[in-house]
């Protein structure tokens, strides 16, 4: 059916181009009835030109000889056949034209499908014979939607761009694409150069369908890496029912793999994915990739980089300036180095437009890279050689050698410099004007004579289009010139007399001779001679003197990002009262080593030696707060759109950018475990991370971290607060229970069947429910009310394995004694309660009563901003059923750390342990304390000190960005409206795809 | 059918009786009570070491030095403890809704926009579950106001210990609130509109139809009134300084466009609350002498590149500015919240504001900008016993514990069910 469609179009394509273009590119075998045969044959030579057969092969002088739309010889001395049409090209240059590697050219993109307000979410597909999942769209074939666009054609041929690569922009598996020439004449069948060049994927969902899954990055990440073991599973012959997208993606497996990221971070995600599948993606980026350069260059990707630059702010309201962030100023300031970065550090690249909103800005924004830094050859590269590599098309397109398409530009100078001018754009030998190279240049004064009178006529500006300057007497008069195909028409307003003028200009002479007709009526004859050539003052090239001074990158490259990231250090603390969380208690007057990373030694009198002298004199010294239920530094939370997404992992969509991890440092936060989202039964894997600001999310995670995963009960779960109807299982806590049973019991039969030896289908979602069962993979499960609390203990023991810790847990008080004979933990809130229905019972002598039951307990946040100050929220616990001050400083140092399997590492001073700790200034349950430093194995991530020079650093940068764009907007530049960046605040039940 | 009928009458009754049973409320002060010992924390920045503190019919009649002097009365031994005035949350929604979930429980906003009229004090429910885990924590008095809209109608004062909203009210219908727009707004992607928070393109429309209603409010209070306009009419006191205006407004430009237009329209008493921005205003603020209750301390900052310490410390540089400032808690879980009061305060103690005048921020100043200083928010003879005995720092988690509470002389019980529940379930353990 789908193969007939394909057919049918492709023939109709051709049926449209025979009808259209028949003298032109009927083939051989096609009948002709309009005429006879006539097929030419002629050759046509580019002579006397300096020809740039490649970015890195000039030739002076040179011939370029084509015929049929291919390149048929190129050289200095090449012996001309007799039927060659000759075009000297004394004094111009013939560059290869350019090439985009990802495009949407010919393509419209189909429209939404959102789904609209009050609607029910869409949990299952609605195709049949096709892949689970809509968004999953391998069988796309970008030909059955290509409609060849001539006037975007000719945009970009005037752009200097002869051949794309476009394909359809939607979905997460999007299908292949098509390279088709630009060529303005002949018909698709010429035009196509590859009807399957490329796969594309992208984290993209598509808009032609509301199926909920994925409605997370990581959601997506895990829906790609499951649809590659599909395709495995289905290619070996193991699914007895049609399924076309996984066979279109096995068929596409050795296409090109061109990967939209769209983004810094994404680029590393989607390498990753590729790196597991043993897939090299060619990655589309956004163009602030220079962030990461060292990442960006580890991927060992190409890369296809939009040429778009962010326009200034518009900063001259200065209320609405304050609420730009510095990163977004910066971003502006910077992005023009990015091409110049990347080529630097060696990193291949193409450019693509298809970020531009206008073509028109392609060639000042690549100029405007050239003056930022980008290597003229390199640049020549990203626009022929590297897209042809990119495509596998090195042996057609992208330089002028024997054989190749005949694609290529004529200009009268380096291709790069403003004042160039492009005349011509070849595309498959076929010629397009794009300034014509035979206008004679008229600018210059003359002196115009008219029965009798005389007149100093200048013509300025470009060739082209000349203006037009009239003076008699030195009197300045009215009038108007046009000039095209050669002709001039030159009217004359003189003292209410209007004469008409009009000239074939046949030479490059200096006289001019025409007829006029007088305001009389009369008509005569005039001429003009020349009295002086052009008037041209040669523009000086102002570009160069224009450019802005480049901000330094920060790690992270946003406010209070540091310079350089940084290091280790040894550091001797003298004299602090420390909270050692271990036998030894409170310890009063005694120093500390770090050292290593670690914590070296504790005493007193500790020799300094080489180590950095702090003075903890009346301060206390603690192990670093770790939050075990946090949000911060994630880009999503919830893959909502199953009832269970064990396949999801938050380590995938770590967020190192979220100024957060930075604010709960300053509240002495080291370490936090970051939750998946409730919005489901069975959530997602966590990431267990230390925030180390300025790292990438990969380095933020644990070396060898525990495995976690987010389970959830309750309102979330059930989906009690939904506007609208939904058919997602479970709807009530009874549900939720027999959803839980079932998978647990799929789990034990996949593993099963896997251990058996025989074929099974790998599923990701499964794998990670086995390790729970083989206590590998640790339950952190949200819960609220004693009955969902009993319950899911009891479905543990069923399966023989323990529930490690209830998160919120705030009813954990009621069946404390059960928790302490299951062996499981409890992390709640300290006073939070009266939210919403199943909190009503929620006390905050919850923590005490679950400690002095002996359940491990932890107090956790779940809130990026209480999250800064968890001591207060320990210190609650002191207030609200009397715990003692240093076991509440464990509810957010040890006992957490506990929780997260990590006490061996943190959660403790004590000597081998990581140098994790806080510096406070008074009491660290007070309010009244502030966290002065804030260490992570040794590093010091943040400190008060510090953090003032920071602040004072920013405001200096942010009013130079500041009047660096109004001077920008002063000389005229486009600028943007002020835009105030918020991260979302996100909470167990935000869903934010 | 009648049995069942009385069964499930029974059965409502019983589940009534647990969901809304609160501490029943104390009755009028009968006998003279002695404080003494304790540390005295006047409210006003004044501090009485070992002081005496009498009080009779609920009101102070002795607070001093300990002295020789006999005490009066029922004596309440509270060396080593603190004793402060009860704390104040002004622009609170206690009391008009329950569970933040449960939309049948929510009574804090009604429909129209520019509703002045729509009175709070007839919604507050005095026998909230929410409302009595207030006073365990020393916040004795609300200001219970409207959410939403425009104007989104008129506030009332009360105490956190009543049995029904005519009893709990302090101050009838003290101020009418304001929610000046945003300049900003978040696109909305179902709109079409773009992603992001843009600059509100509304922005002068929305504050010409403020002005537009102000004028119209004024003219129509001048004229013979032949047709009653209800929220015209209960705009009048904003005009003869009967009613204060609350201006619910953040950033700087805001804050000025604000209180630019007030003055224009010769409104007497003008209160700024939320104030994120304030300390760009400060001028502005002095000038007209607008007190500025601040945002909850325990908030992250507005702009990624803003000190990360900016709301902890915002109370402090208005005060430092000479601007009489108030706290308030308004936003995400504000009811339950509310208790933290005391702690927000604390906050600012450890930016460098000295404690008493931390103290200040939640009784006296707040007492002033409400306008019920006159018997509220500092302990001086002539005035409301209403008090509470802490046995440490009451602005510190650590050692806010309380053993007494006051409310107009009224010995009010500091239990919850909150704490019948820990007692329930500690002795379930034994522990």
């Amino acid at each position: 059916m789908k193969t007939t469609n394909f057919s049918s179009h492709f023939l109709a394509l051709l049926c449209i181009a025979f009808v259209s273009c028949t003298t032109l590119v009927a083939q051989e075998y096609f009948p002709k009835n309009d005429g006879v045969k006539s097929k030419n044959d002629n050759y046509t030579a580019f002579t006397n030109a300096t020809i740039i057969v490649s970015p890195t092969k000039t030739i002076k002088k040179g011939t370029l000889l084509i015929k049929d739309g291919k390149v048929s010889a190129v050289g200095t001395s090449i012996t001309l056949p007799k039927n060659t049409v000759k075009i000297n090209l004394e004094g111009k240059r013939i560059y290869p034209s350019f090439i985009d590697a990802y495009s949407d050219f010919g393509i419209t993109p189909p429209k939404s499908e959102r789904r609209s307000f009050g609607q029910s979410p869409q949990y299952d597909s609605n195709r049949k014979g096709y892949y689970w999942n809509e968004h999953i769209r391998a069988e796309t074939d970008a030909l059955d939607s290509f409609k060849f666009d001539s006037k975007k054609a000719e945009e970009l041929r005037n752009a200097g761009f002869g051949v794309v690569n476009t394909h359809m922009p939607d979905g997460i598996v999007r299908g292949n694409g098509i390279l088709v020439a630009l060529n303005s004449k002949d018909s698709d069948a010429k035009r196509l150069l590859d009807v399957k060049s490329a796969q594309y994927l992208s984290f993209n969902k598509s808009r032609t369908s509301r199926q909920s899954y994925p409605t997370s990055l990581m959601g997506a990440m895990a829906l790609l890496r499951q649809v590659y073991l599909d395709a495995d599973w289905y290619a070996k012959g193991n699914v007895n029912t049609k399924d076309l997208t996984l066979e279109a993606f096995n068929n596409n497996k050795n296409l090109k793999q061109i990967f939209y990221a769209g983004d810094k971070h994404n680029a590393l995600r989607a390498d990753k994915i590729g790196d597991q599948f043993g897939v090299q993606y060619t990655i589309v980026g956004k163009g602030n990739e220079y962030q990461l350069i060292d990442e960006i260059k580890n991927t060992n990707a190409t890369f296809i980089i939009p040429i778009n630059f962010p326009k200034a702010y518009d900063v001259t309201n200065p209320y609405q300036a304050d609420f730009i962030s510095l990163a977004d100023m910066r971003y502006w300031n910077q992005a023009p180095i990015n091409l110049g970065v990347l080529a630097k550090n060696n990193v291949p690249f193409s450019i693509t437009t298809s970020e531009l909103k206008s073509l028109k800005d392609f060639t000042k924004n690549l100029q405007k890279a050239i003056d930022y830094g980008l290597d003229k050859t390199k640049a020549l590269e990203a626009l022929t050689t590297i897209p042809a590599q990119i495509l596998g098309k090195s042996n057609e397109i992208g330089t002028l050698n024997k054989g190749m398409q005949a694609n290529f530009l004529i200009t009268d100078g380096d291709i790069f410099d403003s004042k160039t001018k492009l005349y011509e754009n070849w595309v498959q030998g076929t010629r397009n004007i794009i300034n014509d190279m035979s206008v004679i240049d008229l600018t210059g004064e003359y002196t115009l004579n008219l029965s009798g009178k005389t007149y100093t006529i200048t013509f300025s500006g470009s060739a082209e289009k000349p203006k037009v300057s009239i003076k008699t007497d030195s009197i300045k008069l009215k009038g108007n010139a046009t000039y095209t195909d050669n002709w001039l028409g030159l009217i004359i307003m003189d003292k209410g007399d209007i004469h008409r003028l009009s000239a074939r200009i046949l030479s490059d002479s200096n006289t001019i001779t025409g007829n006029a007709q007088l305001s009389n009526g009369a008509t005569t004859n005039w001429s003009a001679i020349k009295k002086t050539n052009s008037l041209k003052t040669e523009k000086s090239d102002k570009r160069k003197n224009n450019l802005h001074e480049i901000m330094p990158i920060t790690y992270p490259n946003i406010g209070y990002g540091y310079a350089e990231k940084p290091t280790s250090e040894t550091i001797l603390f003298k004299n602090a009262t420390v909270w050692t969380n271990e036998e030894e208690g409170i310890l009063k007057n005694t120093d500390v080593l770090l050292k290593n990373g670690k914590i070296a030694k504790i005493g007193t009198n500790l020799s300094a030696g080489s180590a950095k002298v702090i003075d903890a004199t009346g301060k206390h010294l603690t192990a670093g707060i770790i939050d075990e239920h946090s949000h911060v530094a994630a880009h999503s939370v919830n893959e909502a759109g199953h009832n269970s997404s064990a396949e999801v992992t938050i380590e995938d969509n770590i967020d190192s950018e979220d100024i957060n991890i930075y604010r709960n440092l300053g509240g002495g936060v080291t370490s936090m475990q970051i939750l998946h989202g409730s919005a489901n039964p069975i959530g997602g894997r966590s990431a267990i991370v230390k925030l180390k600001w300025g790292e990438i999310g990969d380095n933020m995670i644990y070396s060898n971290s525990p495995k976690f995963i987010k389970f959830a009960l309750g309102e979330n779960v059930k989906q009690s607060r939904y506007p609208t109807t939904t058919n997602r299982f479970p709807q009530s806590r009874m549900g939720v229970e027999q959803m839980l049973i079932d998978y647990f019991q799929r789990a034990k039969e996949y593993e099963t069947l896997k251990k058996s030896g025989k074929p099974y289908r790998k599923d990701i979602e499964m794998e990670v429910l086995v390790e729970i069962l083989n206590k590998e993979r640790f339950i952190t499960a949200h819960s609220y009310v004693q009955s969902e609390i009993n319950m899911l203990m009891k479905v543990a023991e069923k399966f023989n394995f323990n529930v490690n810790t209830f998160t919120h847990i705030l009813e954990g008080y009621k069946v404390a004694d059960k928790m302490k004979k299951h062996g499981v933990g409890g992390s709640t809130f300290a006073d939070w309660w009266a939210y919403k229905y199943e909190v009503l019972d929620a006390i905050p002598y919850n923590a005490s009563i679950m400690h002095n039951v002996g359940i491990v307990t932890a107090i956790n946040s779940d809130d990026r901003e209480m999250s800064r100050r968890l001591n207060q929220e320990a210190a609650k616990t002191v207030k609200y059923g009397g715990v003692s001050e240093e076991e509440a400083w464990k509810f957010v140092t040890l006992n957490p750390a506990k929780l997260l399997h990590i006490d061996d590492r943190v959660g403790s001073i004590k000597v081998g342990k990581d140098a994790d700790v806080v510096l406070w200034s008074d009491h660290p349950l007070s309010v009244y304390a502030k966290a002065e430093k804030t260490i992570i194995e040794g590093v010091i991530y943040f400190d008060l000190e510090k953090d003032k020079q920071q602040r004072e650093a920013i405001k200096k940068e942010r009013n130079k960005l500041i009047n660096m764009m109004l001077n920008e907007k002063n000389g005229g530049a486009p600028t943007q409206a002020p835009k105030r960046k918020v991260k979302e605040e996100l909470h167990c039940d935000t869903i934010n795809y | 059918m009648k049995i069942f009928n009385h069964i499930f009458l029974s059965l409502l009754v019983a589940c009534t009786v647990e969901l809304t049973a609160q501490q029943t409320p104390a009755d009028a002060q009968s006998e003279p009570i002695t404080i003494i010992g304790a540390t005295a924390h006047i409210g006003n920045g004044e501090v009485i070491e070992n002081s005496i503190i009498t009080f009779e019919n609920g009101k102070i009649t002795t607070i001093e030095k300990a002295n020789s002097n006999t005490p009066t009365g029922k004596i309440i031994n509270a060396k080593g403890k603190h004793v402060y005035p009860g704390f104040i949350m002004p622009n609170s929604t206690l009391g008009l809704g329950e569970i933040d979930a449960v939309k049948a429980s929510i009574d804090q906003s009604d429909i129209g926009g520019m509703i002045p009229h729509v009175r709070s004090l007839v919604a507050y429910n005095a026998e909230s579950k929410v409302v009595e885990t207030m006073r365990p924590n020393g916040v004795l008095i609300a200001q219970i106001t409207p959410r939403g809209g425009r104007i989104s109608g008129t506030s009332s004062i009360v105490q956190l210990d009543a049995w029904n909203w005519e009893d709990a009210a302090l101050k009838v219908d003290d101020g009418i609130h304001l929610n000046w727009p945003s300049s900003f707004t978040n696109g909305r992607r179902r709109f079409g509109e773009a992603p992001g928070v843009n600059p509100n393109k509304n922005y002068s429309t929305q504050v010409a139809n403020i002005k537009q209603f102000f004028i119209d409010a004024k003219t129509y209070n001048l004229g013979n009134k032949a047709t009653q306009n209800l929220p015209f009419e209960a705009t009048l006191g904003l005009f003869d300084g009967t009613k204060k205006l609350y201006i619910h407004a953040d950033d700087a430009r805001e804050i000025t466009d604000a209180i630019t237009l007030a003055k224009e329209m010769e409104v007497k008493d003008v209160v700024l609350i939320g104030g994120s921005q304030a300390y760009k205003t400060i001028d502005l603020l002095k000038k007209h002498n607008v007190p500025v209750l601040v945002q909850r301390t325990h908030k992250l900052p507005d702009n990624n590149d803003d000190d990360y310490d900016m709301p902890y410390k915002l109370p402090k540089l208005l005060t430092d500015a000479g601007i009489l400032v108030g706290l308030e808690n308004s936003g995400q879980m504000e009811r339950m919240n509310s208790r933290n009061l005391p702690f927000y305060a604390g906050q600012v103690v450890g930016q460098g504001l000295n404690k008493e005048k931390a103290l200040q921020l939640i009784t006296s100043n707040t007492a002033k900008i409400l306008g019920i200083d006159k018997n509220y928010g500092s302990l001086e003879v002539g005035k409301s016993a209403t008090l509470i005995i802490c046995d440490g720092d009451a602005l510190d988690m650590r050692s806010n514990q309380l053993s007494h509470a006051f409310i107009d002389g009224r010995m009010i019980s500091l239990e919850t069910h909150q704490t019948k529940l820990w007692k329930r379930y500690s002795n379930k353990y034994g522990k």
